[in-house]
């Protein structure tokens, strides 16, 4: 072929991309990511799973297809179909049940989220308090930083049923845990935080005159946001797993703890909705992951350059 | 008690008499920064201190400034102790590196004063933007700091230092970290500004030429231990601009301020001044003999 009309037109271009182009480019590689995972999943139970046979249906029904191998990880006990799993949502949560699997999940997603978030709000607080305190004093820091850090090197697993043994079965032990197990990441991020301005700022400061609460609220505390809201990202899924603990100790009978328990007790009987339950639980942390992302990108915006995606 | 909030016309602003300041090593021993340091600043003068590194005029900026207190000697800023000086905020100061806060737009950088001291919002908002204008950057008073070069980051510092019309501008090395072409640029604004609002600036730059182009007096030190070696005065006339850059006066006052920095070094060198004494003596037993 002769020169192609390519050669007119300029091969160096200068690329813009705009912020929309890397929010589009992070949503497509989730759903990647899901469907590989998805993928993966099927193509073993494609090679070495039990016969595939129809969804919902029972023993009896006609093979739509016969696996080369057995593997036993990947039997339909072990390894559900996904599809049957997401069958299974739609389906009543259990015998006689007027509400489906779904439906029951959420509610009790929702009931946990609850607990969850006072138990994150009342730790993030104390973070701060004990971040402000320590910022402050340094005597109080080297008395009760090793004290903080101690509290988390203690399962939560051997703590919660002495907070609920301590405190009485009910929501209170469950936020208490909850707290127990956010108020760490925010007070050690914000210690750092709380300091982590440009010293010359504070000579600036100290040349208006300033008072010590001038100098926290209008230097420490707005340059310590970035850190906060790290904390608060890992607070976010500590808060839900110390809720779901807290909820087994606690004898909740409402949120995702005791639906895990149950569906765990009866799994032979239904795996699909054990891995149901899961799967509202990884759901509902990254949703209370995305709503402290969202409130991160608004506050924190204009502060710095558009990072290059 | 008696004091002056404003010094009559003959009162100097900035009246250091004696001063000195030791610092205490980590092992121990004592470094003296300053050593007997006597200077008189006039209302609406442009000083600036010059000197080699470790001359101690950073030290001397912030001493004036009652952010470093005095080992020995005594400062009076606007009639009043320094310490007082600073909590009637008397005075504004430029850093070398304009120190914005990264949160807030160049416009509430600028307001930061202002809120501290309880100025209500209307007022704040119209400072704020005569003094955007004065630095020329009012096109700018929405945008945030990483947005804006080094030179306009740095006039935004200047604004918000002006910001409560200080008596006094205290500037240590402003334009250090900035390129040639934008540092002469920003010493004709420095120029321009302090025609306009008349306040008090002390200025330190190890720049000589920065020097002789804005003040009206040139304080040359000299290190171990700081010391005012000499001070020359300016007397380029004003306003000044490309062309006082290019005359023969200017060249004769930097030359000169360049001598008295090296001839400074030079006699340090002899510390107990034995070696001059020495020569002295030689010289006279040769004139006598």
């Amino acid at each position: 072929m002769a020169t192609p009309a390519v050669a007119a037109s300029p091969r160096v271009t200068l690329r813009q991309r705009p912020a929309a182009d890397g929010r589009t480019r992070t949503l497509v590689t989730l759903v990647l990511t899901a469907l590989l995972v998805l993928l993966v999943w099927e193509g073993v139970k494609f090679l070495g799973g039990v016969p595939w046979r129809p969804i919902g249906a029972g023993p009896g029904a006609p093979v739509l297809w016969n696996p080369p191998f057995r593997w036993a990880f990947a039997n339909d006990l072990n390894l559900p179909h996904v599809w049957n799993i997401l069958y299974a949502l739609g389906q009543p949560f259990q015998r006689n049940a007027d509400q489906s699997l779904a439906e029951y999940l959420v509610g009790a997603a929702v009931y946990t989220w609850r607990e969850a978030g006072i138990g994150f709000l009342v730790g993030a607080l104390l973070g701060l308090v004990l971040a402000t305190i320590f910022v402050h004093s340094r005597l109080m820091e080297r008395a009760f930083v090793p004290y903080v850090i101690a509290s988390q090197t203690i399962p939560i697993i051997a703590l919660a049923p002495l907070i609920v043994f301590a405190l009485g079965q009910g929501v209170f032990s469950v936020v208490i845990i909850a707290t127990y197990l956010t108020f760490f990441p925010v007070t050690v991020a914000m210690n750092r935080g709380l300091r982590s301005f440009d010293p010359r700022s504070l000579e600036l400061m100290r040349s208006y005159a300033a008072s010590r609460p001038t100098i926290y609220w209008k230097l420490r505390l707005p340059a310590s946001l970035p850190y906060l809201f790290t904390a608060l990202k890992i607070a976010a899924g500590a808060s839900i797993v110390g809720a779901i603990i807290g909820e087994d100790t606690g004898g909740i009978q409402a949120g995702l703890g005791r639906v895990i328990t149950t569906f765990n007790q009866y799994y032979i009987t239904g795996p699909e909705k054990l891995w149901a339950a899961i799967l509202a639980a990884a759901l509902l942390g990254i949703v209370f992951f995305a709503c402290i992302h969202a409130v991160e990108v608004f506050v924190l915006r204009g502060r710095s350059a558009p990072s290059a995606t | 008690m008696t004091d002056l909030t404003q010094p009559s016309a003959d009162q100097p602003v900035v009246r250091l008499t004696g001063i000195g300041r030791v610092f205490a090593r980590r092992d121990g021993s004592r470094m003296t920064a300053l050593e007997a340091i006597d200077l008189d600043i006039r209302r609406g003068e442009f000083v600036s201190l010059i000197g080699p590194s470790g001359c101690g005029k950073s030290t001397l900026l912030r001493i004036i400034g009652d952010l470093i207190k005095p080992s020995s000697g005594d400062v009076v800023v606007n009639g009043k102790p320094a310490e007082r000086a600073r909590r009637d905020r008397d005075y504004g100061m430029v850093f070398q590196a304009p120190v914005l806060f990264d949160w807030r737009t160049v416009e509430d950088n600028v307001k930061l004063p202002l809120e501290i001291q309880g100025v209500d919002a209307a007022a704040r908002r119209a400072t704020a933007a005569r003094m955007l204008e004065l630095v020329e950057l009012e096109d700018f008073s929405r945008h945030y700091p990483w947005q804006l070069s080094g030179g306009m980051q740095q006039r935004v510092a200047i604004a918000r230092a002006l910001a409560f019309e200080p008596a006094i501008l205290l500037m240590d090395e402003p334009f250090g970290a900035l390129d040639e072409m934008t540092r002469e640029r920003m010493n004709s604004e420095v120029q321009r500004i302090w025609d306009r609002t008349k306040t008090t600036i002390v200025f330190v730059t190890h720049s000589i030429p920065e020097a002789v182009f804005m003040s009206s007096r040139v304080v040359v030190m000299s290190p171990r231990p700081g010391r005012i070696a000499n001070v020359i005065d300016i007397d380029l006339p004003r306003p000044r601009d490309d062309e006082t850059r290019e005359s023969e006066r200017y060249f004769e006052l930097v030359t000169e301020v360049r001598e008295a920095l090296r001839g400074r070094e030079a006699g340090h060198d002899d510390d107990d001044g034995e070696g001059l004494a020495a020569a002295r003596r030689l010289a006279s037993e040769g004139v006598a003999g």
